[in-house]
């Protein structure tokens, strides 16, 4: 009677216990989809981390299985059975999971050779990412001798090549990581570390910082745009241009005003003579890109007078200290000529 | 005698005392319930819809400027805090906080008041309509 009743407890138990697992994978299925997912891999490199995620969870699903079957099994028969035979033991405790283990680990290895560049052919453009508290600094290098293009908290990529990535900071450590496209790379002082990484679909997809780095390493992110060659060809094209002179009386007053309260001194804008510094992102055409504050807030004219005005209450802890001193309309003209450099 | 009078009288007091706390809580759950809050018929935004009108003052990050109650990461004081708008006399500190300037100002601030910081952030009459509709409820 007690015995029966125990029985239909546990067995009510195990079915919510069951319901509760299906339901919590059901709701992680439906989260895979968007533009950060390593479950939903668009580039080879993520292609083979999803394989080996998958392969792994269908293994580790296999054994659980396997040992709570063993398991019940020997609550069920106290006496003793086979299943203490030592063979049972050094065959499922050592020969196994060594062999198990040691396959995993060689094509874990081989896949990690594929995506550092191994024996490939040099990859035909260069990407170099170096982080920065808490921003990314993206330059691209179309072969060895030639100038990079500066440019910051976005990276685009041609699809179907391999792009070399070579990956440093200039502070903290930080990680690199895009999953939908590849795995992480760290961001080491004094070194600088390197990785290929492919799309295959065109689209837009979210990275971010995988390796704590302080205050604003939650939001120490990026967006990284996979262009079709020729469309990224344009693209790379319009980045190494100048930033334009803007002949709108309204964008004039909101130059005069970047040079006159000195924000050259930390932004570098291509083409205007005050506009050198190094300290903040490079803002040539920072009009075109998608975030302000390293993917942290969408770009506009609003947001980035928001910003200008007082970034700490977008991203506290940020570098750039906030400016109060324009009075409303240049504030706005300011950030109108900001997002007229595209 | 003395001391079941006091028993009776603990009694007496506990009793009232859960039915006080039972209507109390009845009263709180009540007006939880009664999560739309009413705006007068003079701020009725015609074709206006609260709740669009919430998902998109989150997808214009108005946050980057304003308070907004219950909007996440709208925590700037660079224009003003938008709680109780629904209150608010002036827009601005320019026009009467009526639903036409109210739709006018959110599409193009500065054609009201040329002087202010506020841009136009390319927002449609319609998405508009239901920002303004969103912001009388906040009162």
């Amino acid at each position: 009677m007690h015995n029966g009743w125990q029985a239909r407890t546990s067995n009510r138990a195990l079915g919510r216990a069951a319901a509760l697992v299906i339901a919590m994978l059901s709701t992680g299925c439906g989260s895979l989809e968007g533009i950060q997912s390593a479950l939903q891999p668009q580039g080879i490199s993520a292609q083979s981390i999803a394989t080996v995620w998958w392969i792994m969870f269908w293994g580790a699903c296999a054994i659980l299985l396997l040992v709570m079957v063993l398991a019940i099994y020997a609550l069920r028969r106290p006496k003793p059975s086979r299943l203490g035979h030592p063979y049972l033991i050094i065959g499922g405790g050592l020969v196994f999971p060594i062999v198990t283990l040691t396959a995993l680990l060689t094509y874990g290895l081989s896949i990690g050779h594929e995506f550092h560049g191994g024996a490939a052919a040099p990859a035909p453009l260069r990407i170099e990412v170096i982080g920065k508290r808490w921003w990314w600094e993206v330059r691209y290098r179309n072969g060895p001798s030639a100038t990079p293009i500066v440019s910051a908290n976005e990276i685009h990529l041609p699809v179907g090549v391999p792009v070399e990535f070579a990956v440093s900071t200039s502070d903290v450590i930080h990680s690199l990581w895009i999953p939908s496209l590849a795995g992480k790379i760290d961001m080491v002082p004094g070194k600088v570390n390197r990785v290929r990484i492919q799309a295959d679909t065109p689209g837009v997809y979210r990275g971010q910082c995988a390796e704590y780095c302080g205050t604003q390493h939650t939001w120490m992110a990026f967006y990284v745009v996979a262009h079709t060659p020729d469309e990224f060809e344009a693209w790379l094209a319009n980045e190494q241009r100048h930033a334009r002179v803007p002949s709108e009386a309204f964008l004039q007053r909101g130059r005069n005003a970047f040079v006159d309260a000195g924000c050259g001194a930390c932004h570098r804008i291509r083409g205007v003579e005050q506009a050198f510094g190094a300290l903040g992102p490079d803002l040539t055409h920072v009009g075109s890109r998608r975030s302000l504050g390293a993917g942290t807030i969408d770009n506009h004219v609003g947001t980035l007078a928001g910003w200008i005005a007082d970034s700490h209450a977008i991203k506290p802890g940020n570098l750039m200290p906030p400016f109060a001193a324009f009075d409303g309309e240049t504030l706005r003209a300011l950030a109108a000529y900001l997002e007229s450099l595209q | 005698m003395h001391a079941s009078t006091t028993a009776a009288g603990t009694d007496r007091i506990s009793r009232g005392a859960w039915r006080a706390g039972l209507s109390l809580l009845l009263c709180c759950v009540l007006n939880a319930c009664d999560s739309t809050p009413r705006v007068p018929d003079h701020l009725r935004v015609v074709g206006g819809d609260p709740a669009q009108g919430e998902r998109l003052v989150t997808r214009y990050a108005c946050g980057a400027c304003h308070v907004i109650p219950n909007v996440k990461g709208a925590n700037s004081y660079v224009g003003p805090p938008l709680n109780m708008f629904g209150r608010r006399t002036l827009i601005g500190g320019h026009v009467p906080n009526t639903p036409d300037n109210l739709v006018r100002w959110i599409m193009d601030p500065p054609s009201i008041a040329p002087r202010t910081a506020m841009p136009a952030v390319g927002v449609s009459r319609d998405e508009a309509r239901h920002i303004a509709a969103y912001l009388y409820t906040l009162r």
